[in-house]
């Protein structure tokens, strides 16, 4: 009787804490689908009378959201896939390669995690314009194609590669790349998927730095472009509904099919802080 | 061995390769042909609808708008100075042209204007002209003019006993003073939010003496004409002809004016439109706009609005300078003003049918004829802030006017700190 | 080839990038902020002066940047323990034998985390508009008066906190989940046959047992809302009457809209001083009370 009880308890707690969660998606669903203006009407209405599809045909059409879009996607699928490239390498090194200093250079990156990114911003702003890559694409992309979290979460992986596996293929006249190549990352598989992924939300979801970086609108990844839509259309709801649906589901759908890999590499990267 | 070697430099020169390509597709394609504008708020959604008609007189020409919001305009035209990517024209309002000359960022136009038959400098306001000139170099052309004056109730006058809007001071007082004895009680003769300098402002620059002193090394605040400004405004604040609101309490200035609320309002063109709209067909005989009174006689007023210039690092200068003489043609110029209301800097472009008649703009026409420019020093945005600050302060009753004065002066002298350095460090600079 | 030699070939690119993009642009803040450079000095490096500590001098004698502060602090005080109840209550509750459709459950609690800031907090702005917003309606029919939940000085960070609290909690919820799983069973098993009630267990075996847990998550949570930004961004812009501008977002102001590089720099690194020495603290608190603790049984 007692346990019954608790368990309603319980399950009826877990399904509050899940509608509190899901209410806003779901809200910002629903009024995307709704006629222009019937959101800020008395009583608030939960679903449209009838839905429509004008405010996306409005952003894509007028508002530029498919240059956003592909902006958002160019530039995140160009982090991701740099960022592997270098954290890869370098936290294999760290893991399995040896040279002098290794342990003190591992220390000093993993001491720099205190620093926050943003006190960096003003000069490397100043070096970029030097450069000639403000308002460009790889403005965005150059300062995060290497990550110490990643090359962190990599070399946590890569030592649990054996060493004899390595010497064996070095007594076989295997060279460090072709090591590399051919051994070591079909092995580090299942932390390049979790890399991608939290590699792809943390680049889909940045703003701070793309919104200093990028001075032109033809360059704006989506979050920059409906941060500055939120600013002069404060009063489309249905509009800027439509465009965070746009924003989000991308990255949700992204969590959702691969869920496992990302909460994984979520409990590997907290392990040591 | 080699086979590894050229492995591993086959990947390094494909992540070179990859940051390469991200660079040039990063450059605008340069065609020589496309001109960038950028055009704040209404003026940049209104001066799209002309763009065609410059296309067509110039073939091989495209021009691409950008609409800047009003809210971001300033922050947007520093960053793009600060990441080297200024447009080719933009509009500027004529308070920030010496902060970007500061900058070096603005083309010199006198060299164009001395070979262009459509600009006339002698056409164009005399007080608007100045403030496109810093340290006797032109770095714009005038595009719109804006300046406050009175917007008054005749009714609520004439009730009063007082035929015509008043001409100088001592009749504004009067008026305004008799005004609040008829009414009082929820009523004032006039309303001065507290956080818009632009009403001080008027009137200090209608004073004889200038705002900064030692060419802008430091306030002037101190002068008599100074406090003289500021001792009047606050004593409409004292003897209650004017409410201590900011204009974020106002909800609707225009209806509460249309209620009799207040008889003056200091404000601006676009205000001609707003009262059109908004108040009722029949209250349309009771307002009427008039110059700004002076303290001897009709006063001076503020010389604002915006300009066109050319950024220095432009690739399209010629271009950008035939955009600008086709804004600067009178018809243009009354086009633009039927399709937004933004009064034109010309006297040729006044000749047209929709402001020669127009009663209200009249007044305008009349004010520009003598409006003074503000301190051409990049700092006036912020000096100006925080003269405003202080003001509010005085009109409260928490500083007397002297003490407000003197307290402008520190803070505009600290605001100027890094100007004077500057001056008497490398004066060969400039 | 050496193996040291093939070593730096693999770290090269990484580090080159870190380098020259990380740590040389700290550095460079370090020095920034020793001088007043601003729009003249990026106009000519001829009117750059060294000034020495003045900025920090001044920011110490700016009431904005104390108002910054506290906001900031405000934010931090009340929105990091809020988040690490929620995520401990719900990941007790995932963790509970009684649950049902776990994954579902663990799925929907974490969506929010995914999600952009930038997104989602437009769409709470609509959620708590005072007129329309399905928020004051749900309190309207409690009978409670509408709250100018963004407008309200005294009601927008607590907004921003909320908002802030429903984004993140699941983050933590996720690793503290595991915590609790790698508590061995026997201990419960233990403490069941001396008749512990499950209060008592909670006190006396789950909290120790998760005691480096918490710690690692309350000094990522502090350090990161420490860095608030992009919520008042969207939400309130800094307002009203500038009750939530944060830290940060006084250094974006004095830095990208005045181009006041040196102070903006200084703003920076008072920021990672007080987060570094406010993690410090901490780490000293819970190593004290890990003292006290291995003395007490």
């Amino acid at each position: 009787m007692n346990t019954r009880l608790a368990k309603v308890l319980v399950n009826g707690l877990l399904c509050g804490a899940a509608l509190v969660a899901l209410l806003p998606l779901l809200w910002m669903l629903s009024v995307s689908f709704m006629a222009p203006g019937e959101a800020s009407s008395l009583p608030p209405p939960l679903l449209p009378a009838h839905a429509t599809l004008a405010n996306y045909r409005e952003l894509f059409a007028h508002a530029g959201m498919g240059r956003y879009l592909l902006n958002s996607l160019l530039v995140s699928s160009a982090i991701t896939a740099l960022s592997l490239a270098c954290n890869l390498m370098a936290g294999y090194a760290f893991a399995k390669l040896r040279f002098a200093g290794r342990e003190r250079l591992f220390q000093a990156l993993i001491g720099a995690l205190v620093i926050p990114a943003q006190v960096a911003m003003l000069p490397l702003f100043l070096l970029l314009k030097y450069i000639g890559l403000v308002n460009s694409y790889a403005g965005v992309i150059v300062p995060g194609m290497a990550t110490i979290f990643g090359i962190y979460l990599v070399r946590q992986y890569a030592r649990g590669i054996p060493d004899e596996l390595l010497e064996a293929a070095r007594i076989d006249g295997a060279g460090e790349w072709r090591i590399f190549t051919l051994i070591v990352l079909p092995l580090l598989k299942p932390i390049i998927v979790t890399l991608a992924i939290f590699s792809f939300l943390a680049a889909w979801n940045d703003f701070m730095w793309p919104l200093i970086v990028l001075t032109g609108q033809e360059h704006y990844t989506l979050p920059i472009a409906l941060a500055s839509l939120a600013r002069e259309h404060a009063q489309d709801s249905e509009l800027m509904m439509a465009g965070s649906v746009v924003t989000v589901m991308p990255v949700l759908l992204l969590f959702l099919s691969l869920q496992r890999y990302y909460l994984e590499g979520l409990l590997l990267g907290s392990v040591k802080g | 061995m080699s086979f590894r070697r050229s492995r591993r430099w086959r990947s390094a020169a494909l992540l070179i390769g990859a940051l390469a390509g991200l660079c040039a597709c990063s450059r605008p394609h340069d065609d020589g042909q496309t001109l960038t504008l950028w055009a704040m708020g209404r003026e940049g959604e209104v001066v799209a609808q002309l763009m065609p008609a410059f296309e067509r007189a110039h073939p091989g020409i495209h021009v691409e708008v950008q609409q800047l919001p009003w809210k971001v305009a300033h922050q947007k035209l520093l960053t793009a100075f600060a990441g080297n990517t200024t447009p080719d024209v933009a509009q500027l309002g004529n308070t920030w042209i010496a902060e970007l000359d500061a900058l070096h960022a603005l083309e010199p136009l006198q060299p164009y204007v001395a070979h262009s038959r459509v600009v006339q400098p002698a056409d164009y306001f005399p007080g608007i002209w100045a403030t496109n000139v810093i340290d006797g170099t032109l770095y714009g052309v005038p595009w719109y003019v804006d300046t406050r004056l009175l917007f008054y109730r005749r009714d609520l006058l004439h009730a009063a006993g007082f035929d015509a809007p008043p001409r100088d001071w001592a009749e504004w007082s009067r008026q305004m003073a008799t005004l609040q004895v008829h009414d009082g009680g929820g009523r004032y003769a006039i309303l001065l939010p507290t956080n818009e300098f632009e009403q001080l402002l008027s009137l200090a620059l209608q004073q004889d003496e200038p705002l900064l002193r030692d060419g802008g090394r430091y306030g002037n605040f101190e002068s008599a004409g100074f406090k003289r400004a500021l001792a009047f405004y606050v004593g409409m604040f004292q003897q209650h002809q004017a409410p201590l609101v900011a204009n974020t309490e106002v909800s609707n200035p225009w209806t509460e004016f249309g209620r009799g609320v207040y008889a003056f309002y200091l404000s601006g063109a676009w205000n001609i439109g707003e009262f059109r709209r908004r108040l009722p067909a029949a209250q349309q005989g009771d307002w009427a706009t008039a110059p700004l009174p002076g303290p001897h006689g009709t006063g001076t007023g503020i010389a604002g609005g915006s300009s066109l210039v050319i950024f220095r690092a432009s690739p399209h200068k010629a271009q950008a300078w035939l955009l600008i003489e086709y804004l600067s043609q009178p018809q243009v110029q009354q086009q633009f003003y039927e399709l937004l209301g933004d009064m034109p800097p010309r006297r040729a472009s006044w000749q047209g049918k929709a402001l020669r008649d127009d009663p209200a703009a009249q007044a305008f026409r009349e004010q520009l004829e003598r409006v003074k420019p503000t301190p051409a020093v990049p700092e006036w945005e912020r000096i100006v802030t925080e003269m405003q600050l202080v003001a509010a302060r005085a009109a409260h009753g928490e500083v007397t006017v002297d003490q407000a004065a003197a307290e402008i002066d520190r803070r505009t002298d600290a605001i100027l700190e890094k100007r004077r350095w500057m001056l008497d460090h490398h004066r060969g600079n400039r | 080839m050496s193996a040291r030699r093939t070593a730096w070939w693999f770290l090269s690119p990484a580090l080159l990038v870190l380098g020259l993009f990380f740590v040389l642009p700290v550095i460079a803040a370090l020095a920034l902020s020793l001088t007043d450079y601003d729009l003249y000095a990026l106009a000519d490096i001829r009117n750059l002066r060294f000034v020495a500590l003045q900025n920090y001098w001044d920011l110490l004698h700016r009431p904005l940047f104390w108002s910054a502060l506290g906001n900031t602090f405000y934010f931090v005080a009340v929105g990091v323990p809020l988040s690490i109840g929620a995520s401990l209550a719900s990941a007790l509750l995932l963790n509970s034998p009684l649950a049902r459709i776990k994954p579902f459950f663990r799925t929907a609690l974490f969506a929010p985390v995914v999600t952009t800031v930038v997104a989602v907090a437009v769409i709470w702005r609509y959620l708590f508009n005072t007129k329309y917003g399905l928020v004051n309606y749900g309190l309207a029919e409690l009978g409670i008066h509408p709250i100018d939940w963004l407008d309200d000085p005294h009601w927008a960070m607590p907004t921003i906190i909320a908002f802030a609290v429903w984004k993140n909690f699941g983050y933590n919820m996720i690793i503290i989940l595991a915590g609790l799983q790698a508590i061995p069973a026997d201990l419960y098993e233990a403490a069941r046959i001396d008749g512990a009630s499950a209060p008592r267990q909670f006190w006396h075996i789950t909290l120790p047992m998760l005691k480096p847990t918490m710690l690692m998550v309350a000094i990522l949570t502090v350090a990161g809302y420490f860095q608030l930004f992009a919520e008042p961004y969207v939400m309130t812009e800094g307002g009203p009457l500038q009750s939530t501008i944060s830290v940060l977002y006084l250094m974006y102001e004095d830095g990208f809209k005045w181009w006041n590089l040196g102070v903006a720099s200084a703003v920076a690194f008072l920021l990672f001083v007080i987060i570094f020495v406010v993690t410090m603290l901490l780490l000293k608190l819970a190593r004290r009370g890990e003292q006290v603790d291995g003395a007490s049984p």
